[in-house]
């Protein structure tokens, strides 16, 4: 499998941990899309940083090629699921009364 | 100068979350068993994703660019800091929003 696949496949098991396992339902929440959407410029910054001056370079068979502020599309799926699991997985800890506060 | 690089961007992801424990009293750090329990289990699974990525050459960074510490799987010094500064930014946006926005649901209220 390549970067495309990988990513696809982390989204989709971000949302069903987000969904089905854990419950933790952040996907049909406000209080994520704002954050995400707080975070996704962020990224982009960073993406073009570390993609612009070739810090991470990406083999061409393992990428659509197609590349958003100089990073691959697929960078955005991976910094999704990533943020997706860590904010839900927090949720998660915090619904089951550990360190609510 | 040039092997900071990497490093510079986990830097720039540090000061631009961090500021949130200190103006917004987000109280990120101070719950740092649910924070650790929080980013490992994830972190791995991309940790695992990393190896197998930079194995397979999806992947590759610039030796001139980082600093050249390299941890299991020729995974850089670099890569792990972002595994763990990352996640701690996207928990503190989270709680940032729910400090700013009191009446939205997160879930574990």
């Amino acid at each position: 499998m390549v970067y495309t696949e990988i990513a696809m496949i982390a989204v989709v098991f971000a949302v069903i941990v987000d969904l089905l396992i854990i419950k933790t339902r952040l996907t049909r929440k406000k209080v994520f899309w704002t954050s995400y959407s707080i975070i996704l410029p962020f990224q982009l910054i960073t993406n073009w940083w570390l993609t612009s001056r070739n810090i991470v370079m990406y083999s061409p068979e393992a990428i659509l090629g197609v590349r958003i502020a100089s990073a691959p599309v697929e960078d955005l799926m991976f910094g999704f699921s990533l943020v997706l699991l860590v904010m839900a997985l927090w949720v998660f800890w915090g619904k089951q009364g550990f360190q609510k506060s | 100068m040039l092997k900071f690089g990497y490093l510079a961007m986990i830097i720039f992801t540090i000061v631009g979350s961090f500021w949130l424990e200190v103006v917004l009293k987000v109280g990120v750090l101070r719950r740092a068993k649910r924070l650790f329990l929080s980013i490992v289990p994830v972190s791995t699974l991309f940790l695992i994703w990393d190896a197998y990525a930079i194995n397979n050459g999806h992947w590759f960074f610039d030796r001139n660019q980082i600093l050249g510490w390299y941890g299991p799987f020729d995974i850089p010094l670099e890569e792990f800091l972002f595994f763990i500064f990352v996640p701690i930014a996207a928990v503190m946006t989270i709680e940032a929003v729910r400090t700013v926005k009191k009446h939205w649901i997160v879930g574990d209220e």
